[in-house]
């Protein structure tokens, strides 16, 4: 992979500069009620200078680094996936005429804020990819989900440090982002010296450079970013052995486990809510109180509710052990049949914000375990 | 069709956006199902093939997926029959000649009917399930010569619960056999007492390549295409409709999810041979 | 300790079968034990097996999407679970889950199947045996189907 170029942390705010004067709304990782989120951001200094996150299963503090890193953290509880299906959508709405009849209709504008993404993570960009392909790739994409994904301009950032719970080298998504950006970024921070090599991954994103200062990387900045890259990878804090997942999980429905972290899981439902690429949503129609207007909402839904599979009779999946076991199986093996992708980027944020640190990699390694150890799950 | 205000947009209105229908008329066929005959707004028939469905909504009440239960030589009326278990079915079926309702689709994989073409066809329901299939039967019929056997075998709960009635006697004139059965019954009924099951023994199926399309409760189904198959019809010859909760029907809210597919984009009409294991798992 | 021809003997559906009647089918036993929520049978594999109950409880249970699983009827100490492996085409039509911690005789349907079709004076004791409880089981359900307690709108 070619490094192609280095711009100096002092220069850095140009290119801040140069997405604001072209009209784009930043957004980025910015702190916030003591975690790193994604906002929108005014300048540079909205960034989380000097701060890091320590992470575990069920377990996130912010620290202080001992440098001025702007990206020195892993990813928090926000990710790019509420941009691209928020978690409210008004569809439509209209009034309600003496028949009955839905009148005047009305649709939100097609048209999105043009968002820069700031700081996209190389997982967070294949999970971006995936959420793509579940809205777009069907036979009835939405308009509105189009326009959202049109025109993002994306600078992606290779991660400078993984987080604890972090396994995107299992599922080959990074650390390093190799393609989906329009500028990549890599954060280098020496004793006299704090600079960015950034590689071009677009015509879009080549224009916008020329706006910035920047040299070509020279031989010696090229190997520092790839120190970066090298010691990154070597911190995963988990491992998924993907090797036949899809087969294993099928095979394993009536796995004891399944009862095991049923004990645990309370069905709070915070995995999807912070995963990237769960995408469930729920369609609701309001009504005022006369019935003359009505709105219909999409929102972001969660499998791990009950009336989530309610239909006549009542919920297909009453348990929580066949919530989670949907959750995971889909996650892990059946998103390949719908959508011919995984569904898990390894980004850790199931783990990291589980209140019971339920632990996807070690729920999957148990059951991959018992079946090479009959009598070993425990 | 509705018209959103938008700046010159060219995609038109998303698939989310249902298009007015007007209810020309209204039957009560048990006590708490009624069939509902619809015409578009906009003129144009709403083409379908049998065993799809559409998402239907009365106000603003909320939508649900319901089966077209017309004949889909005659699309220029959308027909569904509705049984009213919630708010938004409830609102449908109070929806009187010359209200209006909206509707989305149709979605879903249909019944095969042009693949069974030469092979008998045996069509197998359960209470409401008749209905997504009497478009598979409108359809068979009127092409009669094309097919060997056609037998009806439907089962209900009690004589009053069964649906379109007025119908079966004009189907066994153009070349369906009729079995009806009812779980228990009053001296009144001559008819067969017994579950939908038996009526698969008495109806003397001859196996080889016939082709079975059942719809009813799950529970139902699962019994009823065992003693298919027991009956000599082959696992890849059997369809089944399956329900689960839809939200979109367009594939992308995710609640219809059964096991690897998404039950409004490969169903609801499913081959038995692949639904099977899936079936099994319980609380899948 | 006893052997199974012992625990066997006093079960209804072998009563007033010969000693060396009793031998044959206990050579097709063996005791069980299974933990509360095990399946002892699940709808639609190979009926290959049945099992007499010496001490504990199983649900026969039908499940469906919505309602979930629906216990049909109960069955307890000294009574044989699993009528399907007598009849072909030997496949369970129901579930079979203990309720509680069971000790079991299983017994191998196969094996006593072919046992049966070697001495067809056996076959027929168990035959009898096991339409007699089909008979019971058959009038008790249509009784259960008669919902005779019906509720006010389905007696008006």
């Amino acid at each position: 992979m070619a490094l192609e170029h280095v711009i100096e942390r002092s220069d850095f705010d140009e290119l801040f500069a140069a997405l604001s004067r072209r009209g784009y709304t930043i957004v980025g990782p910015t702190v916030r009620d003591r975690a790193i989120v994604y906002d929108e951001l005014r300048s540079v200094a909205d960034l989380p200078v000097g701060w890091s996150d320590e992470q575990g299963g069920g377990h996130y503090r912010l620290t202080r680094r001992n440098d001025d890193a702007l990206f020195g953290f892993a990813v928090g509880p926000h990710s790019w996936k509420q941009y691209q299906l928020p978690p409210e959508v008004k569809l439509w709405e209209a009034r309600v005429d003496e028949r009955g009849a839905l009148v005047d209709a009305v649709e939100p504008p097609r048209t999105a804020p043009r968002y820069a993404f700031l700081g996209a993570r190389s997982c967070e960009l294949h999970a971006m990819g995936i959420l793509d392909r579940v809205l777009l790739g069907g036979s009835h994409p939405d308009p509105g989900d189009r326009a959202r994904a049109q025109g993002v301009f994306v600078v992606a950032v290779q991660c400078g440090q993984a987080g604890g719970t972090c396994f995107c080298v299992s599922m080959n998504t990074g650390p390093v982002a190799e393609r989906g950006f329009d500028l990549a970024l890599t954060e280098v921070i020496e004793d006299e010296r704090h600079y960015f090599t950034v590689e071009v991954g677009s015509d879009r994103g080549a224009e916008l450079l020329r706006d910035v200062p920047h040299q070509p990387a020279a031989g010696h900045e090229r190997i520092a970013a790839g120190a970066v890259h090298a010691r990154t990878a070597s911190q995963m804090g988990r491992e998924l052995d993907t090797a036949g997942i899809k087969e294993l999980l099928y095979r394993n429905y009536e796995h004891p486990r399944w009862d095991e972290v049923a004990e645990r899981c309370v069905t709070c439902g915070n995995c999807t809510m912070v995963c990237p690429t769960c995408f469930c949503t729920t369609v609701e129609d309001i009504t005022d109180l006369a019935g003359e207007q009505v709105e219909r909402h999409q929102r972001w839904d969660s499998c791990f509710t009950v009336d989530y599979s309610h239909i006549h009779g009542g919920a297909v999946r009453a348990s929580p052990r066949s919530r989670y076991r949907q959750w995971m199986t889909h996650k892990l093996a059946s998103w390949w049949d719908q959508f011919d992708s995984a569904g898990c980027v390894g980004c850790g944020r199931c783990i990291t914000w589980c209140p019971v640190g339920i632990d996807i990699t070690e729920e999957a390694r148990a059951i991959r375990e018992s079946e090479e150890r009959p009598g070993a799950d425990d | 069709m509705l018209e959103p205000r938008l700046e010159a947009d060219p995609i038109g209105p998303g698939p989310m956006v249902p298009e007015p229908f007007e209810v020309i008329s209204r039957r009560r066929d048990t006590g708490d199902t009624w069939t509902l005959e619809l015409e578009r707004s906009s003129g144009a028939a709403l083409e379908f093939a049998p065993g799809q469905f559409t998402m239907l909504s009365a106000g603003g009440a909320g939508e649900v997926p319901i089966s077209i239960s017309g004949d889909p030589d005659r699309p220029d009326r959308l027909v569904h029959t509705v049984r009213a278990v919630g708010l938004a079915t409830e609102a449908i079926c109070a929806a009187e000649p010359g209200r209006m309702l909206a509707a989305r689709g149709p979605f879903g994989e249909p019944w095969p009917v042009e693949q069974a073409e030469g092979a008998d066809v045996v069509i197998a329901a359960g209470g409401i399930g008749l209905a997504p299939l009497r478009p598979a039967i409108l359809w068979l019929l009127a092409r009669r010569e094309r097919y060997g056997r056609l037998v009806l075998l439907y089962g209900g709960r009690a004589p009053d619960q069964l649906l379109y009635t007025d119908e079966l006697g004009a189907w066994a004139e153009r070349g369906l056999e009729v079995l009806v059965t009812v779980d228990s019954a009053g001296p009144e009924w001559l008819g067969h007492v017994g579950v939908v099951t038996r009526l698969v023994a008495r109806a003397g199926l001859a196996g080889g390549d016939a082709v079975a399309m059942a719809c009813g409760p799950e529970v139902m189904m699962r019994f009823t295409v065992a003693a298919l198959r027991e009956a000599g019809v082959d696992a890849g010859r059997v369809f089944v409709s399956v329900e689960r909760n839809m939200q979109c029907g367009i594939g992308h809210c995710g609640h219809c999810q059964l096991g690897r597919t998404l039950v409004c984009r490969d169903g609801p009409v499913y081959r038995w041979s692949e639904l099977e294991p899936w079936l099994a798992i319980r609380d899948l | 300790m006893r052997t199974i021809e012992e625990l066997i003997a006093t079960a209804l559906i072998f009563e007033n079968l010969r000693a060396e009647q009793l031998g044959v089918i206990a050579g097709c036993g063996r005791e069980e034990h299974v933990a509360a929520g095990a399946f002892l049978l699940r709808e639609g594999e190979a009926a290959e097996r049945f099992f007499l109950i010496r001490r504990g409880s199983v649900a026969l249970e039908v499940h469906g999407p919505g309602r979930g699983a629906v216990t049909i009827e109960t069955l307890h100490a000294g009574d044989a679970v699993g009528l399907s492996w007598l009849f072909e085409p030997y496949r369970w039509q129901l579930d079979a889950r203990a309720l509680e911690p069971c000790e079991l005789i299983g017994f191998d349907g196969a094996c006593l199947r072919g046992k049966c079709e070697a001495d067809p004076e056996l076959g027929y004791e168990l035959m009898r045996r096991f339409a007699a409880n089909l008979v019971a089981r058959l009038q008790a359900t249509r009784l259960q189907l008669l919902d005779v307690y019906g509720d006010a709108r389905a007696s008006a």
